[in-house]
């Protein structure tokens, strides 16, 4: 497989809020049941692209997330295609309403999370959510998934409008680093591989997948060949792909810009414990919270960076048999 | 107005399921069957058409009465209310989307059914669907910040298609709610978020239809119905005690007393005891 070196689209590019913001508003023109719910935060979700073009499915909820959460599963049951918006920390907020009013309710409803994880830089602990992968993906039929670059995220768009049920979406704040080209193809509940490799497999979503495919490059250089695969459906998460990288390569790192407990690497720890278990180091946050600071140097002081995916990568082969 | 059969086959779920809340369901089940009798606009023959009003009982612990309700109107099978709370059945404990005919949301956290109505009031008037929407919900759940949240939005939308009614009965789980945490002056509250008010007996027929159909010419503003109710009522032992909210269970006698003071006959009695 040809690899991919990741472009920094930085100057030109969008971040995941804005391809996802753009994306929807295109797509709106096709699925007419669309309908945006916002808590007041739109220019930081990316929607407000689609309140310009469409203010009248634009639905302003104000700063009552609890109330916007339930009121989308209300306005699926009229056959409304709700989209609720907000920035990652506060879905937690309405966790609950999530879950009763709308996974267990089966309604057809996108909850699609801006600002997560360290990603949000300076804002600080409070808003930065690393714990929302793991919440999200516990409750019953809810499927959660987190792109990685403004290509998949299109991809990812159409697919939840096409998906009937709900669906968590993480988006991002910062710039992203362009990975993808139109040859790929986004589906749920498949994993991508995006470089091959022998030695191990690096499994990653959201921001981790650029700087995974960094380290690979790095750990290349090193005589590691590291395989490299975008994760970016979590739940449900690709099992039959694990079990062929764990019998190909026999260990994995996991990277996500997220808790280690119970996000990207607790969902890949608990797929291959069922297959073929092979060793897995994780790259997270571990069970602390962030602090302000800008993404970069956050991603550093708190081990997400490529660098620290090449340090996981050394350990994992020395525990592979 | 006595609706005793109803209340009597929902104290007879309540007392096969060997768990519930009598209570509440007593308070409420008189503006249930208003509504289902003479308010609500369906089809019986096609209860999943677009053009019909919806009913949230956002107090879902309540659902008995509307279990009943509900198979006294032929929307649900008689036979099976007494299977209620059991495993493998469609009556869960708490009104559940997709499990029963009817039931609009999943219900059972307080303040998300009066939120999901306000969805589907914003849906039908969006897609200009002259439908109604009614909520129910109690009146220790107006602790709930969620109810105050989505208050405030029913209104700023004129959701004029929107009615809530508040079962005022005066107590909840525990105690009253001015020992738990006072809800007056509730009049004033809701007129102050911008709601059309209305105060009435909530186990009087003529003021209940009255209500909902003063709440239909309101063009202006959601409208909240205060039905002040009687927690238990109907029932001597049950009326005004805040322990049968929920946390006792109802022997056999309790059931025998009650199904006499509801115009049982000796031989329902024994029939709702020992089983259809």
């Amino acid at each position: 497989m040809e690899d991919k070196k990741p472009i920094l689209i930085a100057k030109t590019g969008d971040s995941l809020r804005e391809a996802f913001g753009k994306e929807l508003t295109k797509l709106s023109q096709e699925y007419k049941d669309v309908v945006v719910l916002d808590a007041d935060i739109a220019g930081g979700t990316g929607v407000h692209h689609f309140r310009d073009k469409y203010p009248n499915r634009f639905i302003q909820c104000g700063i009552a997330e609890q109330n916007m959460m339930a009121m989308a599963g209300g306005l699926a049951a009229t056959g409304l295609i709700p989209i609720v918006t907000t920035f990652a920390v506060f879905m937690l907020r309405a966790i609950e309403q999530a879950r009763l009013s709308i996974a267990y309710a089966n309604m057809n409803v996108k909850i699609v999370a801006s600002h997560p994880g360290l990603d949000v830089g300076p804002d600080g602990a409070s808003a930065q959510c690393l714990e929302d992968l793991s919440c999200f993906r516990s409750i019953p039929n809810m499927v959660v998934i987190s792109p990685c670059d403004p290509i998949e995220m299109k991809q990812a768009t159409r697919a939840i409008l096409e998906y009937k049920g709900p669906i968590y979406m993480r988006t991002g704040r910062s710039d992203t680093k362009r990975i993808l080209d139109d040859s790929y193809n986004f589906e749920i509940g498949k994993g991508v591989i995006l470089r091959d490799g022998i030695d191990l497999t690096i499994v990653a979503c959201g921001v981790e997948v650029a700087r995974s495919i960094e380290a690979a490059e790095s750990l290349a250089k090193d005589g590691i060949s590291a395989r490299v695969v975008n994760m970016s459906s979590i739940k449900p998460i690709d099992s039959d792909l694990l079990e062929i990288c764990s019998k190909e390569t026999g260990a994995f790192v996991t990277a996500e810009d997220h808790s280690i407990i119970g996000g990207l690497g607790g969902a890949v720890a608990e797929s291959l414990a069922k297959s073929i278990p092979s060793p897995i180091e994780f790259v997270g946050t571990n069970d602390v919270f962030g602090e302000s600071g800008e993404p970069e140097e956050l991603a550093d002081k708190y081990k997400l960076t490529s660098k620290h995916i090449i340090k996981a990568a050394k350990l994992v082969l020395t525990r592979k048999k | 107005m006595d609706n005793n059969w109803l209340r009597r086959r929902a104290l007879e779920s309540i007392y096969h399921a060997k768990s519930g809340h009598p209570g509440g369901v007593l308070s409420c089940i008189d503006i249930l069957e208003c509504l289902f009798s003479s308010i609500l606009e369906y089809d019986l023959n096609n209860l999943d058409s677009v053009h019909r009003d919806r009913f949230i009982l956002s107090k879902g612990h309540s659902a008995p009465a509307l279990y009943a309700v509900a198979a006294k109107a032929g929307i649900i099978d008689e036979g099976r209310l007494n299977g209620l709370r059991k495993i493998d059945h469609e009556l869960q404990a708490h009104t559940h989307r997709g499990a029963t005919p009817w039931v609009e949301a999943s219900t059972g956290s307080l303040g998300q059914g009066f939120s999901f109505a306000i969805g589907e009031a914003h849906g039908l008037k969006f897609q200009n669907i002259k439908n109604r929407v009614y909520v129910m919900i109690g009146d220790g759940e107006m602790q709930e910040g969620e109810i105050w949240e989505g208050a405030m939005f029913a209104s700023h939308h004129n959701l004029n298609n929107l009615c809530a009614i508040a079962d005022y009965n005066k107590l909840q789980s525990d105690d009253s709610n001015e020992n738990i945490m006072g809800l007056e002056p509730l009049y004033d509250k809701w007129k102050s978020f911008g709601w059309n008010v209305l105060e009435i007996d909530g186990h009087n027929e003529d003021e209940i239809i009255n209500a909902f159909k003063l709440a239909k010419d309101c063009s202006s503003a959601p409208t909240f119905i205060i039905a002040h109710t009687i927690k238990g009522k109907g029932v001597s032992y049950m009326e005004n005690v805040p322990a049968w909210h929920g946390s006792l269970k109802l022997s056999d006698d309790e059931l025998r007393d009650a199904l006499i003071e509801l115009g049982a006959s000796k031989n329902e009695v024994e029939v709702a005891i020992h089983g259809r």
